[in-house]
């Protein structure tokens, strides 16, 4: 039977990680790769490199990073951030990532995700949807894309989107609530089983977690295959073991073989 | 003694991370002579005491590019058919093995574990494709790569399509998903596996160091 996945995520600038993961001493807790290496030891089903770096210089530095990982931790890894051209994702992935993410560039054009598709199989591309509900009270709920961290609204309506990318060959959505993101008040459910419900294809939840039981709530109630947290395991409120045990404990498949 | 592994560098794959594995299990089972070479280079492939075929991508891209590299089909034909060397497939890899692929378009495969590779369709709709994730393997025979590995381990697969062996004594393993999709394949001194042994942790280091050690 196939498994709930918990994925880390850890924020990259400049080859470093801009928030530290806490909850193992670590020579060096800005090192991605040690990061990795922690949460490859603490049993997490993948694993997620978001680069925020702002210049398209850095570029080299996070192919380092993700080198040196692949060297280290024999399991999945998605690496997002900065992704433009068909030339990018093929950079990542032969410096071992599994799975590319896109993000802005898919909004732009969404014929970006056809084409990386075709060269690489669609089990390689990951769509990252960033959404805001836009709907005020009382309305059918509605959610927006936005771009740039969430700060330029788009128009395009996100499960439209997410419909459009699915078909277009993109094999999984990363869903990210730009409300609840930081906000530690758990996933936006409610956008969650809106867009898993309309696509046939994977969707992760993202943007919220405050406490193990929102990772439930994002299966059961959000419909997701996968769910990504960073704060609550960066910061030591919660290792990856705990939250896998409490998630079987509340009824759902997880893989708990010995780490 | 000392063996040169060859993984096919063909344009497509997670060649890295498949390199970097087999230096792990070859270390770790104590193979230490053992060399591990990324290579596209025929003469090498050819020459090698085993070839593993890597493969992440589509099946006519990654076809494609196997056919790009002149004398490439003809080396792997002749060191797994013609000299019967230990032979794994992995992923897209695997896929190859089969006649033919039918994704994106009819895509002629190199024939050796006769069937077709077809999109999953498991029996509950509600189920998602790609066939994503970490799952157990239901063996149907014992096999020297699956050798001291604990039933109940799980494997990561990343797939849209899978391999039906036209016959069933092809089959090793398979996983549950909506009904069962072809997880582990093997014939004579030739094995593909559809999940990456190479992303798969205990599971995937402890099946790699098996392969190097394999004696068919």
């Amino acid at each position: 039977m196939l498994k709930t996945r918990i994925i880390p995520c850890l924020d990259v600038k400049d080859g470093r990680v801009v928030k530290g993961v806490q909850f193992l001493e670590l020579r060096d807790a800005g090192d991605p790769v040690e990061s990795a290496k922690a949460y490859d030891a603490a049993g997490a089903d993948e694993l997620c490199f978001l680069d925020i770096t702002a210049s398209h210089e850095a570029r080299g530095t996070l192919l380092d990073v993700v080198s040196r990982t692949a060297e280290a931790c024999f399991m999945p890894l998605t690496v997002g951030g900065g992704v433009r051209t068909v030339s990018d994702v093929r950079q990542l992935l032969l410096a071992g990532a599994d799975k590319v993410g896109i993000n802005t560039a898919a909004v732009k054009n969404p014929d970006l995700v056809a084409a990386a598709a075709e060269k690489f199989g669609d089990q390689c591309i990951v769509v990252a949807i960033d959404a805001k509900r836009v709907s005020v009270a009382g309305e059918e709920p509605r959610w927006e894309i936005f771009t740039h961290g969430g700060r330029s609204p788009t128009g395009i309506d996100a499960v439209e989107f997410a419909r459009l990318v699915a078909g277009k060959g993109a094999g999984e959505l990363l869903v990210t609530s730009m409300d609840k993101d930081g906000t530690r008040s758990g996933y936006d459910l409610a956008l969650t089983r809106a867009i898993a419900d309309a696509v046939p294809v994977p969707v992760i939840a993202s943007g919220g977690v405050g406490g193990l039981d929102d990772l439930v709530a994002g299966v059961r109630e959000g419909g997701a295959s996968a769910v990504l947290a960073a704060s609550i395991f960066h910061f030591g409120e919660a290792s990856v073991g705990q939250a896998k045990a409490h998630m079987a404990r509340a009824g759902l498949s997880m893989r708990l073989d010995p780490c | 003694m000392s063996e040169r592994v060859a993984i096919i560098d063909y344009g497509s794959g997670n060649l890295h991370s498949a390199a970097k594995a087999f230096e792990r299990a070859a270390r770790e089972a104590g193979l230490d002579g053992t060399s591990i070479r990324v290579t596209g280079d025929p003469a090498e492939v050819a020459a090698a005491d085993r070839i593993v075929l890597p493969g992440v991508g589509a099946y006519a891209d990654c076809r494609a590019g196997l056919d790009a590299v002149p004398g490439m089909v003809e080396a792997m034909t002749e060191a797994a058919i013609g000299k019967r060397r230990p032979f794994l497939g992995i992923c897209v890899g695997m896929q190859l093995m089969a006649s033919r692929g039918l994704e994106y378009a009819v895509t002629p495969g190199l024939g050796w574990i006769p069937g077709d590779v077809g999109p999953i369709r498991p029996d509950d709709p509600a189920l998602k494709i790609p066939h994503m994730g970490w799952n157990t393997l239901v063996r149907a025979r014992p096999h020297p790569l699956l050798k001291g590995i604990p039933e109940g381990l799980h494997a990561y697969f990343v797939h849209s399509y899978a391999l039906s062996p036209e016959r069933p004594e092809d089959v090793v393993a398979e996983a549950d998903y909506g009904g069962a999709v072809t997880a582990m394949v093997a014939r004579d001194n030739l094995a593909g596996t559809q999940f990456h042994p190479e992303k798969s942790q205990h599971l995937g280091l402890a099946l790699i160091a098996n392969f190097l050690r394999w004696r068919p």
